[in-house]
């Protein structure tokens, strides 16, 4: 799977490695990786299983989150050897974990309603209380949108790829993910304050 | 209420409106009150996306991440390494030895030794303390050592010769400044393996002499 990375300054990576004060010290951590050092690797597990384990979830539910967040860091063992340095490291991890979730995303039966074109697809949710101490909370809410609208908004607004990227990675024209996203943002409107 | 530039709210937000088509959509804006609603909504969706926390896994999934690529996990090595030392706890564990095996081997035999050093000479009636003892906020074992040796030296003092009592003062002096140098730099670097180990060489390096010193000084008694 290619792990180029076109547009990395758009990715929030950067200034997330910034907040962790990686820089040379991850840099030694992923050449000790590279060279067979599990316990560097651990040290990356630990900085970016946060970052990496929330985009799985956001992109294809909690049930599937744990098994895939384990295939992203094996895979990512497997494949440090490729890693230029050309990108932060958890840019490169990043994409990778996108890469997976899009090759898993068809396997683990996430194609529910994958382009919904309405602003109104989270009002269906059966059995969604009204009350707002009970309503689902942003998060929440994101999770219940459809996949495509979903994976839109997460790589886009949270991720911050942009849309000629997405399209790429999701295999749409930048056109459609522009739509699922201004739908995703309209569903999400009601959702705010929760 | 939408109308036809509803939908373009999100690609104006995100500045992706060419020229033309924003202008024509702020005009519209200064008039549509819905539209104006709509877009900070939107702008406020955008700004919460982005200050989503992100969450670690409720389970820890490093080991079965170690178990696939075949490493050992920093907690099972700890777990391991438990009833193990670190560098520093080491480092006082010789000393300690040191101070066990080098004040047993000074109470038992110290005093039966045959004299090995030049003819003793008179060096005055009250010499001056060859080391200060206090300099070392150590171990305590380690300071009550020392200052045991200190005094048996003392007391012996006068039946050393003068050249070797200068030897011995020259020799103290140089230990103490190695400790003294290896304690300041361990405060800015305490995790230092050289530097602990380094202080702990020159703390038994202190005791030895001292130990020989008292050894000679008592034989001559």
């Amino acid at each position: 799977m290619e792990l180029t990375i076109p547009g990395v300054a758009t990715l929030r990576t950067d200034s997330d490695q910034a907040k962790r004060g990686g820089g040379d010290a991850e840099a030694a951590d992923v050449a000790l990786a590279a060279s067979g050092d599990g316990s560097a690797f651990e040290r990356l597990y630990r900085a970016h299983v946060a970052r990496v384990h929330s985009l799985i979830r956001r992109m294809i539910g909690p049930d599937a989150a744990d098994d895939v967040a384990q295939d992203v860091f094996v895979r990512a063992w497997t494949k440090l050897g490729t890693f230029r340095g050309d990108a932060a490291f958890g840019t490169w991890l990043h994409r990778l974990a996108v890469n997976v979730i899009l090759a898993r995303r068809t396997t683990i039966g996430t194609e529910r309603v994958r382009y919904d074109d309405s602003e109104n697809v989270l009002d269906g949710v059966a059995g969604r209380p009204p009350a707002p101490e009970l309503s689902m909370d942003f998060e929440e809410a994101v999770g219940r949108l459809p996949d495509g609208a979903r994976q839109v908004f997460v790589l886009h607004d949270i991720e911050g790829y942009r849309h000629e990227e997405i399209a790429d990675m999701l295999g749409i024209v930048p056109g459609t993910s522009k739509s699922q996203l201004h739908h995703a943002r309209m569903a999400l409107r009601k959702h705010l304050d929760r | 209420m939408k109308d036809q530039w509803t939908d373009r709210l999100s690609e104006y937000l995100d500045g992706e409106l060419a020229g033309s088509e924003r202008t024509a959509l702020e005009a519209h804006l200064a008039s549509c009150g819905n539209c104006r609603a709509t877009l900070e909504e939107l702008r406020r969706v955008v700004g919460r996306a982005r200050a989503l926390d992100d969450r670690l896994p409720t389970a820890d999934l490093w080991p079965g991440i170690a178990q696939h690529i075949g490493v050992v996990s920093l907690a099972a090595r700890r777990a391991r390494r438990r009833l193990s030392f670190t560098v520093p706890q080491l480092a006082a564990a010789s000393v300690a030895l040191a101070l066990v095996s080098g004040g047993a081997v000074w109470l038992l035999g110290g005093r039966t030794h045959a004299p090995t050093a030049t003819a003793a000479t008179e060096v005055g009636r009250r010499p001056a303390p060859l080391i200060n003892a206090s300099a070392y906020p150590t171990d305590p074992r380690y300071a009550a050592q020392v200052a045991a040796l200190e005094r048996a030296l003392q007391r012996g003092r006068s039946q050393l010769d003068t050249a070797t009592v200068r030897i011995i003062e020259k020799n103290l002096k140089i230990i103490d400044r190695a400790i003294r140098d290896a304690q300041s730099a361990l405060v800015a670097d305490p995790g230092s393996a050289y530097l602990n180990l380094h202080l702990a060489q020159e703390m038994r390096r202190k005791l030895e002499l001292l130990r020989e010193a008292a050894n000679l000084a008592g034989a001559r008694s």
